[in-house]
């Protein structure tokens, strides 16, 4: 099969290597080569994150370039619309609907592009945007936002349920288990 | 069994099934990860030393002690570790000796871009580098065998993509050699002149060796898909041309990239019409094709700086570009910012403020010189801020002495910093230096450090004192003050600025993502009592925006360090 490419964007500090793992662990156990490539060091400090997982018979290069990704998971908006372009044609974006302002536009001097979402809509890709935090909340804990995220990546993969479950209970500390277990069923259930 | 594996993890396995019992790093991203999943092992001793010289002088001495021994840095970390390494080079070793040094093309979390395989062909010494999770762990056991059957230390260069991505990797069972005799000797092990002239020669004989090795070495593979075209690469470069070219191409892809082989390469040249070479930052291996005559081409198309990709490559070579569609707005940058409730805030809202000229350093504190703090002059290497406020003080006399201050972080400071603090207090300037002490090393992700009083398993550990230290090298004024309390830590650092001799401020207080740190509830602001003055958004918190005119804090990100709260005038915060 040809290499399919995910990319999960959003601000240091969101939780975006946890999705990347668990993601990597189902494709693993799905029988896939992949490769998972994370960001550490001085860009997670609140700054925009990028994460790429790559998944077929035989993965190369672990970074994912302009026009080349299958699905973006983004994590926050103004991400959304910042790596838009990595898209291939026909790609489709999952979001979450949280926004928080970088510090050019908190100090003033950029602004916040409003309707994101909608704007990325008529570019011609497809868009499920979901209150991924309010989920969370309900699941028991606003951290726990990126996997609701990993749960509304589910529902449009097709793998086996037992794979996810099995990834979020090996990445997952068990103090957190239920409340994580929870946030992906609402994710799935978007 | 199969596991994804980050290329550090990957690489700390393959020590660990190479038997290594001795490892010393100083932490370096992209290289930390190594020593901290090495740590994971309790049949290795690991540690965290102050700094990169100091670990690969443990690891020297582990391995002329007869085992095997590892040392991990960064690309500037090898700068600081330079001078062992090009002496250990003469030596080589009794247990195998390896070194991780990770460069960092892209510079994602780095002051430069340097290549780290010029210092392998400096001193003379192997460098293996491997290209994805499953070869940093076999290129680390082979490295094993070929220090000690070459006697040569063994270099495995990493990259950012190459460290921190995962793939997976076949685990394999732990085999520890017999721990090698020592027994005195003075020809190899003691350097001075009349001994050091004889290891020379041994050091290019060895290097002859080396090269007839990799002629055949089963690290440097072709793959032949016949056709016209060969490209040259090696490590994260190789991924990405064979994920550009596929079978369009030919390949040798090097896994020795230091001595590179001569014959090899006249071969594989001489198949195909046009051959080029793929490697990221410097032209070594095309200065190196050339030299032996071979007309390859390299960094007139693709450059000197940044990371290559597939799509750099596919648009060099095949002049293809892939579809894809913008944002129709401008997107606003995100640079990495301090995090909410850092203490590091307090103390550079302070300098902002009064305009203090800042000499920085490397950490998380660097980031002290984004907008809107912007209190940060100059930033070089670790341990500069503290000498180079020195060099500045003696250039500009009095006024600079009572507007200038150096920043440093605590592992910072006992990496390097001391030093420069002794040359302030022996060569007498009346400078002002502030160690930010949030007990830990933070921008690398939380390592223990000698003032941590832990180890690198957490246990307890001896710790360094200081205000004590501070005294001890002859700085007489020593002030603690916490950031969280703008006001004394504003009124501190003005009356040392104005001190007639050194001192050193201590701004104490830990980091707030350490697990430990309790927060507080997250602060709200008061709609009526904020006059939108915007006071509080000159603290750079992430937390704190303004919505419909007024500023709101995100209670998602507030961890209620109320610094704030002491910045707003209309006590609108609470």
């Amino acid at each position: 099969m040809e290499t399919k490419s995910i990319m999960i964007v959003g601000v240091g500090g969101q939780g975006s290597l946890l999705a990347s793992r668990l993601i990597g662990n189902v494709l693993l156990s799905g029988g896939y080569d992949v490769k998972v490539s994370e960001v550490h060091g001085m860009s997670q400090r609140g700054g925009s994150v990028v994460t790429y997982v790559k998944y077929g018979d035989k993965v190369f290069s672990p970074v994912i370039e302009k026009g080349e990704a299958d699905i973006i998971i983004s994590f926050e908006l103004l991400e959304a619309a910042r790596w838009v372009s990595y898209l291939k044609k026909g790609g489709s974006l999952i979001t979450s609907t949280q926004r928080i302002d970088p510090m050019p536009v908190i100090t003033g001097t950029d602004g916040y592009p409003d309707d994101i979402a909608n704007k990325i809509t008529e570019l011609g890709i497809e868009v499920t945007a979901v209150d991924a935090l309010e989920l969370a909340r309900e699941a028991g804990g606003v951290k726990a936002s990126n996997v609701v995220l990993m749960g509304v990546a589910a529902s449009k993969m097709d793998f086996e349920d037992e794979l996810w479950q099995d990834a979020i209970k090996q990445c997952v500390p068990p103090k957190f288990l239920e409340l994580n277990q929870k946030a992906f069923e609402l994710g799935m259930n978007v | 069994m199969k596991k994804l594996m980050l290329g550090n993890e990957a690489f700390a396995r393959g020590l660990y099934e190479a038997g290594v019992t001795v490892a010393s790093s100083y932490p370096g991203t992209p290289s930390t990860e190594i020593t901290e999943h090495l740590a994971e092992y309790d049949e290795v001793y690991s540690e965290w030393a102050p700094n990169e010289k100091v670990a690969l002088e443990v690891a020297i001495g582990a391995s002329i002690a007869g085992s095997r021994s590892f040392s991990a840095m960064k690309h500037v970390g090898l700068n600081v570790a330079a001078d062992p390494l090009y002496t250990v080079s003469y030596t080589g070793v009794n247990g195998g000796l390896v070194i991780a040094v990770a460069d960092d093309p892209g510079m994602h979390s780095s002051q430069n871009e340097q290549d780290s395989r010029h210092h392998a062909i400096a001193s003379k010494v192997m460098m293996i580098e491997p290209s994805d999770s499953s070869e940093c762990k076999e290129f680390v056991k082979t490295a094993y065998e070929l220090s000690e059957k070459f006697d040569t230390p063994v270099i495995v260069r990493m990259s950012t993509r190459i460290a921190h991505s995962q793939s997976s990797v076949e685990i394999n069972e732990r085999v520890l050699p017999e721990q090698k005799e020592y027994t005195k000797n003075v020809q190899k092990y003691v350097m001075m002149p009349s001994m050091a002239r004889g290891r020379h020669v041994f050091v290019e004989e060895r290097t002859q060796k080396l090269i007839e090795y990799a002629e055949a070495s089963p690290l440097n593979t072709v793959i032949d898909n016949g056709g016209d075209t060969g490209i040259i690469t090696s490590g994260a470069a190789y991924q990405y041309a064979r994920e550009a070219m596929g079978e369009n191409s030919s390949y040798l892809k090097l896994g020795i990239v230091n001595p590179l082989p001569v014959e090899l390469l006249k071969d594989f040249c001489s198949k195909y019409k046009t051959v080029y070479v793929a490697e990221e930052l410097d032209d070594i291996i095309e200065t190196h094709c050339k030299k032996i005559g071979m007309n390859v081409t390299g960094k007139e198309i693709f450059g000197f700086t940044g990371e290559l990709s597939q799509a750099i490559i596919a648009e060099k070579l095949l002049g293809k570009k892939n579809d894809s569609v913008e944002f129709t707005e401008s997107v606003p940058v995100r640079p990495p910012v301090m995090c909410a409730g850092c203490p590091h805030r307090g103390v550079f809202y302070s300098l902002s403020k009064n305009k203090i000229t800042v000499s920085g350093d490397i950490g998380c504190y660097t980031l002290g010189a984004s907008a809107p703090l912007s209190a940060m002059d100059t930033t070089i290497c670790m341990g500069a801020s503290v000498s180079a406020l020195h060099g500045f003080n003696k250039a500009r006399g009095e006024k600079a002495e009572k507007s200038t201050v150096a920043v440093i972080g605590d592992s910072t400071f006992m990496h390097s910093g001391i030093t420069g603090l002794v040359n302030i207090a022996y060569n007498a300037t009346n400078s002002t230096v502030i160690i930010l002490d949030n007990s830990i090393t933070g921008m690398t992700g939380h390592q223990q450090n000698p003032t941590t009083g832990k180890n690198i398993k957490g246990d307890p550990a001896a710790a360094v004192n200081l205000e004590e230290l501070c005294k001890a090298v002859g700085i007489k004024r020593v002030k603690v003050v916490d950031p969280y309390n703008l006001e004394e830590t504003e009124r501190v650092i003005l009356e040392e600025l104005d001190a007639p001799e050194p001192s050193v401020i201590i701004s104490r207080r830990p980091c707030a993502l350490l697990k430990y740190v309790e927060h507080k509830p997250s602060l709200t602001v008061s709609a009526e009592k904020c006059k939108s003055c915007k006071m509080c958004l000159k603290l750079g918190c992430p937390a704190i925006s303004m919505k419909d005119g007024k500023a709101v804090i995100d209670s998602t990100q507030c961890v209620g360090c109320s610094i704030c709260t002491d910045v707003c005038k209309f006590k609108a915060i609470s």
